[in-house]
């Protein structure tokens, strides 16, 4: 495992580890060097101090070249161990004596060339001259010492250092392990917080606060951050519940409306197939009417006027009138029957909207009027290119009526008149057909498009009381409005829209 | 001028006395046969009920669209159907002018659709002009032999 990731409780420990046993190395290190440095020199003054008292107590025995006083003295060296060769040589270099007296003369230097002291191949060596203060050199003293007290402080100084080595790093281990906790303790409890948060999304806990140092204020600021989270935590779910209570009301609205819309569709529904079932009776009564109604009025016609006709000499003027009052009403009926169809089929009828030239309509019209009535003389005026949508048929039906009843009325007129143009009210295009004919008193306005209703008597004008009723209903059927506007003998105007 | 009878399918009598009435009023001397429904109708011209059909075909025939038991649109199909009365001419004399009426007709294969008019006068008219036309006026198509 990478350093970085041990645990810190570890990278703590190892690193106060490694550098508390650092320290203490090099401190150990010194303190060996030290001691075989201060070991050797010691042992170099020994040997030094021993060589100046042997060589004075030898200048004797070399001036009186007296070998037994000489190996006399020499043999004094068994008192120091350490001492393993000694030799004197006279002022020639030649070997004078030697300690131990067994070892051979080929173990000695020949001719000791110049004083001092040295260390060498693990021994210590000495010459140290031989003379009177003041007098020529009598001759050398030769000194081979053993290093076994610089081994022995050196075996005993490191053996010491690594004993305080051990016990330095066992109180270092021992101190490491238990300070590291100031460190380690705060941020463990800072990262054991964070994972409680994620893992439960409970940001009401807290990290405990060990300490004022840097650690404590980042403690602080987690903890602070934490709050902060908590409230926005709180607030979003509040909005939340706040909105899913929203939605949920809007979720009930939303059923509650689909069920009244359901509820009016089944109405509607309803009244669809009503109104279509009595558009089906309208129908069928329609058809019936169309076939069986008519059929007594042709009786009834016909044989009065076969009577009129075949038996015309046994009827005097009073039967024949009542006869051809007879056949009027019949033939009145007829129309009635006729008009009534009329106002039925245009109820009944699919309308098929497209655009449609209201000019050319009405043209058509006024030329069939005086195509079929060409002993009148009506001034027509129409503005051309007047356009609207609207069911063809229906509108034919419906400017036929109109024109019709302006052509009717303006018959007692010397100088008649009749207008179909348009205007704008209030963004609106109204059409309009002006007569200069009867017109009618504004206050019957209210019975002009009742079905059978007429201000004018059979007659004053002829007529069913159905033709404004139909256009009324042609008007409507396309979603139009219509009115009228007139004064008696001052003319009438309908307007309408489509 | 066409010798051939002058079918008649009218159930109403009044309308009858009428029609008739109206045709020998402008010399139409044409035999008018009698059919008061459509079932009766049909077998004077295909045979039935132990009666042979008629041996020559009618020169026109005048049919009323409401009829018990079978209708005129539907007794037109039938003469349209055959073989023999394909190219019969047909006129429909009815009281209605109902759009669908007159749509239906033409497209069965009426010869022509003529409503009855309230006025007597004017239905008189009406028929003079139908006898003239069809009995006068029209080519009738060749009798086809009976088979």
């Amino acid at each position: 495992m990478a350093l970085r990731d041990w645990p810190i409780k570890q990278k703590l420990t190892a690193i106060l580890m490694l550098i508390s046993g650092l320290v203490l190395l090099l401190t150990c290190a010194a303190f060996v060097t030290y001691e075989v440095v201060a070991v050797r020199r010691t042992t170099l003054k020994n040997l030094s101090t021993l060589g100046r008292v042997i060589a004075a107590n030898s200048t004797a025995s070399l001036a009186f070249a007296n070998e037994a006083d000489a190996r006399e003295i020499l043999s004094a060296l068994r008192v120091e161990p350490h001492v393993v060769a000694a030799a004197l040589y006279d002022k020639d270099g030649r070997l004078f004596t030697r300690y131990p007296a067994g070892l051979p003369s080929d173990s000695f230097p020949t001719g000791p060339d110049r004083g001092g002291y040295r260390f060498e191949h693990g021994y210590l060596i000495g010459l140290e001259p031989v003379a009177e203060a003041g007098s020529p050199r009598l001759g050398t003293l030769y000194l081979k010492s053993d290093l076994k007290a610089v081994s022995h402080t050196l075996r005993l100084s490191a053996a010491i250092a690594a004993a305080a080595l051990g016990f330095s790093l066992l109180a270092a281990f021992v101190l490491a392990t238990v300070l590291q906790g100031g460190i380690s303790q705060p941020i463990l409890a800072l990262a054991e917080t964070a994972k409680t948060v994620s893992a439960r999304q409970d940001y009401s806990v807290r990290a405990p606060k060990l300490g004022e140092d840097e650690l404590g204020t980042l403690t602080d600021s987690f903890n602070q951050m934490l709050g902060h989270i908590e409230d926005q935590d709180r607030a979003l779910r509040e909005s939340q519940e706040e909105l899913q209570h929203h939605v949920t009301g809007l979720e009930q609205r939303v059923a509650e409306r689909t069920q009244e819309l359901e509820a009016r569709n089944e109405t509607l529904r309803r009244n669809a197939a009503e109104l279509l079932a009595a558009n089906q009776e309208l129908d069928a009564f329609a058809y019936s009417v169309s076939h069986d109604l008519r059929a007594p009025l042709r009786s009834i016609d016909g044989f009065s006027q076969i009577v009129l006709e075949d038996y015309a000499a046994h009827l005097d003027d009073a039967g024949r009138d009542a006869l051809q009052r007879v056949r009027a009403a019949t033939q009145r009926m007829g129309s009635l029957i006729d008009d009534l169809l009329k106002l039925a089929r245009v109820t009944r009828a699919e309308m098929r909207t497209e655009a449609v030239n209201l000019s050319d309509i009405a043209q058509d019209i006024t030329a069939e009027l005086e195509r079929t009535t060409p002993d009148r003389h009506v001034e027509f005026e129409i503005t051309p290119g007047l356009r609207a949508r609207g069911d063809p048929r229906l509108v034919r039906v419906a400017l036929e009526n109109l024109l019709r009843n302006s052509w009717k009325y303006t018959a007692k007129q010397p100088r008649a008149r009749v207008e179909f143009g348009s205007m704008d009210e209030n963004g609106e295009r109204v059409f309009l057909i002006r007569d200069n004919g009867a017109g009618f008193d504004m206050k019957y306005m209210d019975k002009l498009f009742g079905v059978f209703q007429r201000l004018h008597s059979a007659a004053e004008f002829e007529g069913t009381g159905v033709g404004l009723a139909t256009v009324r209903r042609i008007i409507t059927r396309h979603g139009g409005r219509i009115w009228a506007e007139g004064a008696v003998d001052r003319g009438a105007t309908f307007y309408f829209t489509l | 001028m066409n010798s051939g009878a002058i079918l008649l399918v009218e159930d109403n009598p009044d309308d009858v006395a009428l029609t008739i009435r109206a045709l020998k009023s402008h010399n139409i001397r044409n035999d008018v046969v009698l059919a008061h429904d459509g079932v009766s109708a049909l077998d004077y011209l295909f045979g039935g009920e132990g009666k042979a059909a008629a041996e020559e075909l009618p020169a026109v025939v005048l049919l009323d669209l409401k009829l018990p038991k079978i209708n005129g649109l539907e007794v037109l199909k039938r003469i349209r159907a055959e073989e023999r009365t394909r190219l019969l001419p047909v006129v429909i004399l009815t009281s209605s002018d109902e759009e669908r009426d007159v749509i239906d007709g033409y497209r069965l294969g009426a010869n022509s659709y003529v409503r009855k008019p309230v006025d007597f006068v004017e239905f008189t008219e009406a028929a003079k002009q139908l006898g003239l036309y069809w009995l006068l006026m029209n080519q009738a198509p060749p009798t086809p032999r009976t088979p």
